[in-house]
C-alpha cells in the first residue's frame, strides 16, 4: 500500500459567501504539509463546515486557491474534479452511509472513482479491492456486521464505516466534518484513536472539525482555531492560552 | 463489536497494520444462493416473455416508422381549433359527463361504505364475511368502468344511466378496499373505551371510528371522484352518455378540428378538476 | 366523590355539537340529488325496468359458451403481447424520465418540461390516447403497445421522480465526494432509496396495462377488447361471459404473479 504523499494543501485567501455580500469565510491562510491530526476549532456558524467543504468542492468557494498536487482545486471541473476528489477522503457528522446498502457495499463505494458505471451497479469489484474492504473492516472491529445492512448499526459502528469507506480511497488527506458530534463520550474517544492511527499508518494529514476542545488538545498535532470566518490561532495545541479561547468562542463561561 | 484493535495511544506500535496481512482472497457475493436462483428464475421468465410477445405479436414495423408523419398531419388537420363547437354541444355534455361522474361517486357509496365494514377485520370478526366482502371488490375493480358500461347499456339502454351505475359499480372496489383499509388501521384505543361505556354499535361506528377515518375518506371519495372524471370522459365512446358520445361522433366523421375541441376541453376539466381536488384535500387536512 | 365540585359554568359548548359545515355539506349534496335526478329524467320507475332487464340479460349470459375459443384465444394472446411489451418499454423509459424529472438531481431546465410531458401522458385517458394513436398507426396491436407505452410512463414517471425527491440527499453528497460519475452516484446512492419503490410501482402497472389492454381494444387499438365489443354488438351475451371471464381469470393470474415478483425483489 502506497504510502500517501504530503505535498499537502495550500489554502490562499480563501472567501465563500452563500448570501452575496455576506461573506462566511473571510481570507482563510492555511498551509498543510505534514501528516497527523490537525484540530480546526471554532464556534458554530463560524465557517468550519464551510471551509472543509470548499476543499473537496462540495461548496464552491468564491474567491481564492487551493493547490493540491499542483493544482488549483478552485478552477477544476468535471473530470479533472473527480480525479482530484479520489485523493480526498471525508468522515461525516451523520455518517452519510447508504443505508440500504451493506456494509461492506458501503465501504466498497470509497472505490466509485476508480469504477465504471457498470461495475458499480453490478458490484464487480476487483479482487484486491475486495481483499481491502474485508482487512480494513477487520481493522475497525466490524467483520461479524459485513453483510449487514448499514442501518442496523449503531452510531459509533456506523462512522467506523464511514472512516472504513474514506480509507478505502486511498487519499492523501483526510477530511472530517465534525466526526464525534453525533457520537456518546466514550465512542468520540474511540473514533479519535482510530482516526489517529490512521493519520499515523497512512501518513496523512487529517482535518477535523470539532466542538470538544479537550478531546482536540488531547489528539492534535496542530489546532486552528477560528473565528468570524478568519484564523484565529494556528499552532501547537499546547500553544493555545485561555484567552485564545475566551477570542474564539467568546465569553468565559464554558471555560470552566 | 470488538474494540482490540483500538488501543490507547502508547501502544500504536502494536497495532497490526494494515496492508501487512497475509493476502487470502476473500470472496464475497451480493446475493444468497437462493436469492440468486429466484432472481435468476424471474429475470428467465421475463426475457421469454418479452421475448415470445415480441416475435409473435402482430405489428407492421412500416406502421411505427411512419407514425410521426401521421401525427404531423393529423395535428395539422386539427388546426385552428372549432371553438364553436364549445358552446354548441360540448358544454351540455360536458355538464352531462361532470354528473355523471359525482353522481357515479355519490352511489358507489351506498355499496362501499357497507363491504369496506364487512371486509375489515376490526369491525367484522368473521372471516367468511370478510372474504366475500372481498370477492365483491376485487370483481368489481377487475372489469373496466368500459365494459361495465356496456353491461349496463344492455341492461338500461344507451345514455346516462348506464354511465352512472358503470362509474358507480366500478368504484365499489376501490374505494371499499382502500376504505377497508383506513378502517383497518384505526386506533384501538378510542373504540375500546367507547365499547367499554357500553355505548351500542352504530354509537361505537359514529363517534369512535368515523372521526378517525373522516380524513381518509374524504380523499378516498375525492381522490376517486378526480379519477371518475376522467373515466366519464370516455363512456359515451360505446354509448354511456357524456362527452365521450360528442367525442365519437366527431372523430368517426373524421371532423378533427372538432376532435380536438373535445380533446381540449377534455384535457382543461380534468385539469381543473384536479385542482379543486388537491384545494379541498388541503383544506381538510 | 369528595372533592369534586360541580361545574355551574354556562358556556361549556356541548363537545357534541354538530358542525354547521357538515351540515351545509350534507344539505347540499342531498339538493344536488334531487336536482340532477330529475333534469337527467333518472326516474326510479327506468330503474326497476333495468333490474327486470337484468333478469333476461343474465339468462342470456349464462351458460357462458366458449365455443369460439380460437377467437377468444387469439385476442387473450394479443392482450398479453400488448401488456408485455408496452410494459417493458414503459419500465425502462419511466426509469429515464422519471430521473430527469427529479428537481434534485437534475437542473429545472431539464425537469421542467420533462415534468410537462409526464403531465401530458397522464392527463388523457388510455382510450382517448388508443383513439389518436389507431388514427396515426392504424389498427392492432402497435396501437394498443404505443397507448400503454405513454399511459404506463404518465403513473410510474411521475411516482418514481416524486420518490427520487424524497430520497436523503446525505448518502448522495458522500458518494459524490469520493470522486464518483454522476452515473455511479446515481446507481450507488440514489437507486438503492428508491428500487423497492419502484419495484412496486412497475408491477402495478404492469398489472394495470394487463388490465388496460383488454380494453383498447373497444377502440381498434387490438386485444380482447376488440372481440368482446363487436360479441356485444352482436348480442352474442353467452360469448361476452366466456370473454368476461377470461378477462377477470388473466387478471387474476396477473395479480399473482406481481404478487410474487415484488417478494423477490
Amino acid at each position: 500500500m502506497a504510502v500517501a504523499s504530503y505535498d499537502g494543501i495550500k489554502i490562499n485567501n480563501l472567501y465563500h459567501e452563500y448570501v452575496a455580500g455576506k461573506p462566511i469565510l473571510k481570507g482563510i491562510n492555511i498551509d498543510i504539509d505534514k501528516p497527523g491530526i490537525i484540530a480546526i476549532i471554532g464556534p458554530s456558524g463560524t465557517g468550519k463546515s464551510t471551509l472543509l467543504r470548499c476543499i473537496n468542492r462540495l461548496n464552491n468557494p468564491s474567491k481564492g486557491e487551493i493547490i493540491f498536487e499542483g493544482a488549483d482545486l478552485t478552477q477544476l471541473k468535471g473530470k479533472a474534479l473527480r480525479k482530484q476528489r479520489r485523493h480526498i477522503g471525508m468522515v461525516f457528522q451523520e455518517y452519510n452511509l447508504v443505508e440500504r446498502l451493506t456494509v461492506i457495499e458501503n465501504v466498497l463505494s470509497g472505490r466509485l472513482g476508480y469504477m465504471t458505471a457498470w461495475n458499480a451497479w453490478r458490484r464487480n469489484y476487483a479482487q484486491e479491492d475486495l481483499n481491502k474492504a474485508f482487512e480494513l473492516l477487520d481493522f475497525v472491529g466490524l467483520s461479524e456486521f459485513t453483510n449487514q445492512r448499514a442501518d442496523s448499526l449503531s452510531g459509533g459502528q456506523r462512522q467506523r464505516v464511514g472512516i472504513a469507506r474514506a480509507i478505502m480511497q486511498d487519499p492523501y488527506i483526510l477530511l472530517a466534518d465534525e466526526p464525534t458530534s453525533s457520537l456518546d463520550p466514550k465512542t468520540a474517544v474511540e473514533i479519535m484513536e482510530l482516526m489517529e492511527t490512521f493519520a499515523q499508518q497512512k501518513n496523512i494529514p487529517v482535518l477535523i472539525n470539532m466542538h470538544d476542545v479537550n478531546l482536540a488538545k488531547r489528539y492534535a498535532k496542530r489546532i486552528i482555531g477560528m473565528c468570524n470566518g478568519k484564523v484565529h490561532y494556528d499552532g501547537s495545541p499546547e500553544g493555545i492560552t485561555e484567552e485564545d479561547l475566551k477570542v474564539i468562542y467568546g465569553g468565559e463561561s464554558w471555560l470552566d | 463489536m470488538t474494540t482490540a484493535h483500538i488501543n490507547n495511544k502508547s501502544h500504536v506500535e502494536n497495532i497490526p497494520q494494515v496492508g501487512n496481512m497475509s493476502h487470502i482472497d476473500k470472496e464475497w457475493q451480493r446475493f444468497t444462493s437462493s436469492e440468486r436462483i429466484a432472481r435468476f428464475a424471474i429475470y428467465l421468465c421475463f426475457v421469454s416473455a418479452i421475448v415470445w410477445s415480441w416475435q409473435t405479436v402482430e405489428v407492421i414495423p412500416e406502421f411505427l416508422y411512419d407514425a410521426p408523419a401521421q401525427f404531423a398531419d393529423m395535428f395539422e388537420r386539427m388546426m385552428p381549433l372549432d371553438y364553436a363547437f364549445y358552446p354548441e354541444s360540448i358544454h351540455e355534455a360536458m355538464v352531462e359527463t361532470l354528473n355523471i361522474a359525482t353522481l357515479g361517486t355519490l352511489f358507489t357509496l351506498i355499496f362501499a361504505i357497507p363491504l369496506a365494514l364487512l371486509n375489515a377485520p376490526n369491525i367484522t370478526p368473521n372471516k367468511t364475511l370478510n372474504w366475500i366482502a372481498q370477492v365483491f371488490l376485487v370483481s368489481s375493480r377487475s372489469v373496466n368502468s368500459l365494459v361495465w358500461a356496456l353491461l349496463f347499456i344492455a341492461l338500461f339502454g344507451p345514455g346516462l344511466l348506464a354511465g352512472i351505475m358503470a362509474i358507480a359499480i366500478r368504484s365499489i372496489g376501490f374505494v371499499g378496499k382502500l376504505l377497508a383499509e383506513a378502517l383497518a388501521e384505526v386506533n384501538a384505543g378510542p373504540i375500546e373505551a367507547l365499547r367499554a361505556t357500553g355505548a351500542s354499535w352504530m354509537s361505537i361506528l359514529l363517534k369512535g371510528y368515523w372521526p378517525q377515518v373522516m380524513p381518509a375518506f374524504y380523499s378516498i371519495v375525492l381522490f376517486r371522484w378526480d379519477i371518475n372524471v376522467r373515466e366519464s370522459a370516455v363512456l359515451g365512446l360505446v354509448g354511456a352518455g357524456g362527452i365521450g358520445v360528442i367525442l365519437n361522433d366527431a372523430q368517426n366523421l373524421f371532423e378533427w378540428q372538432k376532435v380536438a375541441m373535445v380533446l381540449v376541453s377534455i384535457f382543461t376539466v380534468v385539469i381543473v378538476a384536479e385542482a379543486v381536488v388537491i384545494h379541498i384535500r388541503n383544506k381538510i387536512i | 366523590m369528595a372533592g369534586l365540585t360541580p361545574n355551574t359554568s354556562p358556556n361549556r359548548e356541548n363537545p357534541f355539537k354538530a358542525s354547521w359545515t357538515n351540515r351545509l355539506i350534507i344539505a347540499a349534496i342531498i339538493g344536488y340529488l334531487f336536482y340532477s335526478l330529475s333534469a337527467l329524467g333518472l326516474t326510479f320507475e327506468r330503474l326497476v325496468i333495468g333490474f327486470s332487464e337484468s333478469e333476461r340479460l343474465l339468462s342470456r349470459m349464462f351458460p357462458p359458451n366458449f365455443s369460439r375459443s380460437g377467437l377468444l384465444f387469439s385476442g387473450l394472446l394479443e392482450s398479453l403481447q400488448i401488456a408485455i411489451i408496452s410494459s417493458l418499454f414503459g419500465i425502462v423509459i419511466s426509469l429515464f424520465l422519471g430521473l430527469m424529472a427529479a428537481r434534485n438531481m437534475m437542473p429545472a431546465i431539464v425537469s421542467t418540461p420533462v415534468r410537462g410531458f409526464i403531465a401530458l401522458c397522464r392527463s388523457f385517458h388510455p382510450v382517448i390516447i388508443a383513439i389518436l394513436f389507431v388514427k396515426a398507426v392504424g389498427f392492432g396491436a402497435l396501437a394498443g403497445i404505443l397507448t400503454l407505452v405513454f399511459a404506463s410512463i404518465g403513473f410510474i414517471a411521475k411516482l418514481f421522480a416524486e420518490a427520487i425527491e424524497e430520497i436523503s440527499l446525505k448518502s448522495v453528497e458522500a458518494i459524490r465526494a469520493t470522486g464518483a460519475s454522476f452515473a455511479c452516484v446515481i446507481l450507488y446512492a440514489v437507486l438503492p432509496q428508491v428500487f423497492t419503490r419502484f419495484i412496486g410501482f412497475a408491477s402495478y402497472q404492469l398489472d394495470s396495462n394487463l388490465r388496460n389492454s383488454t380494453m383498447v381494444g373497444i377502440v381498434g387499438a387490438g386485444g380482447l377488447g376488440g372481440t368482446l365489443f363487436s360479441a356485444f354488438q352482436r348480442f352474442d351475451y353467452d360469448f361476452v361471459s366466456a370473454i368476461l371471464i377470461t378477462i377477470i381469470a388473466l387478471i387474476l393470474v396477473g395479480e399473482f404473479l406481481s404478487n410474487i415478483v415484488r417478494r423477490v425483489f
